[in-house]
């Protein structure tokens, strides 16, 4: 792997740009690796990743049906944030957003992390006391947050109309090392990085089946044959019900379409991120201008990445109303990803009930942000059997009763 | 916009006046039942990519539920029946069969 840098810029800019190497190789598939993991998203890339760094599992494929990062991964509105309610998920939350602190250096690949500050703002009675009993717990956490009060709010969002009668700005939860990154290059960096290890990513090649043994995983079916393996990690989002289906365990999971959307580009006139939950909206702006969008979940099981047209009505209905400036503009694109719904709104990082099968998922609404720490933790729960990130995150917590608790933290979670 | 047909009524009802009550043909286990089977009814679904059957309840309106049999992958819908009914009448079933051969009910849960 040729190393980035702006002496790479300059040496290339004066050969016409013919030295670049592609940033990942795109192998055939061997016949048997130590670990698979299905899905080239986010998290299934991140999990290579840290098996190769921190554990030197290095004879590993990601086998990704379409391209890599072409799922969920490519089609978020790129929120970080650690502000979460329960211990287990300020643990994997902040234990990710630190780690996007320096990833670009980590990588040598330039994700665009910028920490400009999370906005979550409080417009019912309900929503402040939800907000200040998370900002004690976050100080409890050791995560730095801060309950602000809506004159500090319009100082740092100028834009903001915070007397709106319908939905009134009463304060805001306040994370000042949240921010945004670029989705794809989180992705392409991981990529990259598990490629020069000498990791195989199998792109456009569908995982089929999945073959066992004596209640012990063997290998996977795919569209470019069966593959053996050691040990297998299940990370693909919205269709994890189908490969559990595959590898003979039901979840506690459903499947929804989230979407958003994006305008035509403007100057610059909103440099923090703005959550707004009562309303299922929340809204940054792009490097390139562009006010990004995100909005609810459809209410019904739905795999067509598309989503309901009326929710993209009440969302900018409700943010025209907060932000009255962006009444004018002209949106440019909409689209939906399918997110995986727990029933507690937390993950599930876990053995399954077949040995040596693990499974990252449930993510649902809100998993970009968590993928750096996900990754950390799959990787030594695969590698090592135990991880303290993950514990609390196992499948039998339904069972057992042990919910982390996320939905009443949040109507929304991002 | 999704639309179904109340079974009731035959009245053509929007998404916005429904809400949706998940999967249906759960079977109830209440208290005194196993970790395992209240764990099944509570929280594992089918989510199926494909035939899916689950609980509408026309909330802004006649105010009652009813069952519709719809594909997650294409949205469309092979028809809807009222909720007192244990298992998809046959219209449904052929329905389903018309564009999925082979596909067989199977007791849920
Ligand atoms: C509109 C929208 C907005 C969002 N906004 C935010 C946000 O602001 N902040 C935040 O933190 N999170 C957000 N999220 C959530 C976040 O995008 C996801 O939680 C996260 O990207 C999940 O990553 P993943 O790697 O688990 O899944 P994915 O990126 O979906 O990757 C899974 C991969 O598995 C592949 N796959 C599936 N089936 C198979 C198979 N049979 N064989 C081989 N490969 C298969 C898929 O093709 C896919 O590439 C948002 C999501 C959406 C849809």
């Amino acid at each position: 792997m040729k190393h980035y840098s702006a002496f790479a810029v300059a040496r290339e800019a004066l050969r016409y740009h013919t030295g670049w190497e592609r940033a990942w190789r795109s192998p055939e598939p061997k016949k048997r690796y130590d670990v698979i993991i299905i899905g080239a998203g986010g998290h299934g890339l991140a999990t290579a990743y840290y098996l190769g760094k921190n554990y030197g599992i290095q004879n590993v494929a990601v086998i990704e049906k379409g391209w890599l990062g072409g799922g969920n991964t490519g089609r978020n509105t790129t929120i970080i944030r650690s502000n979460y309610l329960q211990d287990p998920s300020a643990a994997m939350y902040e234990k990710a957003r630190s780690l996007y602190e320096d990833l670009s250096q980590e990588l040598n690949y330039n994700i665009m992390f910028s920490p400009r500050g999370v906005m979550m703002l409080a417009q019912t009675q309900h929503e402040i006391r939800g907000y200040q009993r998370t900002a004690h717990a976050n100080a409890l956490q050791g995560v730095q947050t801060e309950w602000i009060g809506p004159e500090r709010v319009k100082e740092l969002v100028p834009i903001i109309n915070i007397d709106g009668p319908r939905y009134p700005v009463l304060g805001a939860l306040w994370q000042e090392r949240g921010g945004t990154a670029r989705h794809d290059a989180v992705a392409w960096g991981y990529a990259r990085a598990c490629s020069a290890m000498g990791m195989d990513i199998i792109q456009k090649c569908e995982v089929t089946g999945v073959r066992s043994e004596n209640g012990r995983v063997i290998g996977v079916d795919t569209t470019k044959g069966a593959i053996d393996c050691d040990k297998l990690g299940i990370v693909v989002a919205g269709h994890s019900g189908q490969l559990a289906d595959m590898a003979g365990f039901r979840l506690p999971l459903e499947s929804v379409a989230l979407q958003a959307l994006v305008s035509e580009p403007i100057k610059p006139c909103m440099d923090v991120v703005v959550m707004a939950n009562t309303v299922h909206g929340y809204m940054s702006q792009s490097d390139k201008g562009e006010m990004v969008i995100g909005g609810g979940t459809d209410g019904f099981n739905n795999y067509t990445q598309r989503g309901s047209f009326h929710h993209i009505e009440e969302t900018v209905r409700a943010l025209v109303e907060t932000f009255p400036m962006i009444s004018r503009l002209k949106m440019l694109r909409q689209w939906g990803g399918i997110v995986d719904m727990t029933g507690d709104r937390s993950p599930i990082l876990s053995k399954t009930p077949l040995g040596g099968c693990f499974i990252n998922c449930g993510w649902g609404t809100g998993g970009f942000k968590a993928i750096p720490g996900s990754g950390w933790g799959m990787a030594q729960l695969m590698a090592t059997g135990h991880s303290p990130l993950t514990e609390a995150f196992t499948l039998d917590r339904f069972r057992e009763g042990r919910f982390i608790d996320e939905s009443v933290a949040a109507g929304v979670a991002h | 916009m999704l639309t179904l047909k109340c079974p009731f009524t035959g009245a053509l009802l929007d998404e916005t006046e429904l809400n949706c009550g998940g999967e249906a043909h759960r079977k109830r286990f209440g208290p005194g039942s196993s970790d395992e089977d209240f764990e099944t009814y509570m929280f594992t679904r089918e989510n199926p990519r494909g035939v899916h059957f689950e609980l509408w309840l026309h909330s802004y309106g006649i105010g009652k539920w009813f069952i519709a049999a719809r594909d997650t992958e294409t949205m469309e819908v092979y028809g809807t029946y009222p909720a007192q009914t244990t298992e998809p009448p046959q219209e449904v079933i052929d329905a389903i069969n018309a564009k999925h051969p082979g596909w067989t009910w199977r007791e849920f849960s």
